[in-house]
């Protein structure tokens, strides 16, 4: 189950909504270990396409830096799909590299509703979870 | 001769967990070759028949060997080597 605040939820939606039709794409950090995505990070789409996502590589390598000097992992990876539903593609699945993530998936293919999911893609394989949005984060 | 390689999460499988690893060698492809071999595996998470696996990134002392010479990329004693799968799909 991914667990996460309102307000987190809705700052990735807000930026699905802003990038569409582009993908956006980003993660929300956390304490090593914890499972709490606390801290929103939206990322830049160097692909900036309405169909794939690719962090910048200095862009990537900056963040990684800053989440092992705060001792931090990245727990939901987050991307929208701009025309198709909120569910790993597989292009999705075959790059899914963090065991330890939720990868969020959100649709902005329709103006007036937005599809919020999440997956755990292990090894290729993907499994649905339940998402659990709250005013703030149990402690 | 040392040169310091950071080793991403997914890959740790190859390194007994370690998240950094050290090596030597003239040039990047030298120096995944010495990794090789003690982390046996390693080499082909990084590298394919068309050179470094395009959605891996190797950064050489904090720039993205891709725009230096790319596994020809000379390294040196005292370089850091830090390798992040990237983030990306479709």
């Amino acid at each position: 189950m991914l667990e996460i605040a309102q307000s987190t939820y809705d700052e990735i939606v807000a930026h699905a909504r802003r990038d569409h039709p582009d993908e956006a794409c980003g993660v929300v950090t956390g304490p090593v270990g914890s499972d709490r995505p606390e801290r929103y990070v939206p990322m830049l789409n160097a692909a900036r396409s309405p169909t794939f996502y690719e962090f910048d590589s200095a862009d990537l390598l900056a963040l990684y830096r800053e989440m092992d000097e705060r001792d931090e992992e990245p727990v939901v990876i987050y991307h929208s799909h701009t025309a198709t539903e909120a569910y790993p593609s597989r292009t999705d699945i075959a790059l899914a590299q963090e065991p330890g993530a939720h990868y969020v998936l959100v649709s902005t293919r329709e103006p007036d509703s937005v599809e919020f999911r999440s997956y755990r893609i292990v090894d290729g394989n993907v499994s649905e979870e339940e998402v659990s949005v709250v005013t703030t984060l149990s402690s | 001769m040392s040169i310091e390689v950071r080793i991403p999460t997914i890959l740790r499988q190859y390194t007994d967990g370690e998240k950094a690893v050290e090596g030597s060698g003239a040039t990047l492809a030298e120096l995944i070759d010495d990794l090789e071999s003690r982390h046996a595996g390693l080499r082909a998470r990084l590298v394919d028949e068309k050179g470094l696996r395009r959605f891996v990134n190797v950064y050489l002392n904090d720039e993205d060997v891709r725009f230096l010479g790319g596994l020809e990329t000379g390294v040196k004693d005292g370089d850091n080597v830090t390798v992040l799968p990237a983030v990306a799909g479709g």
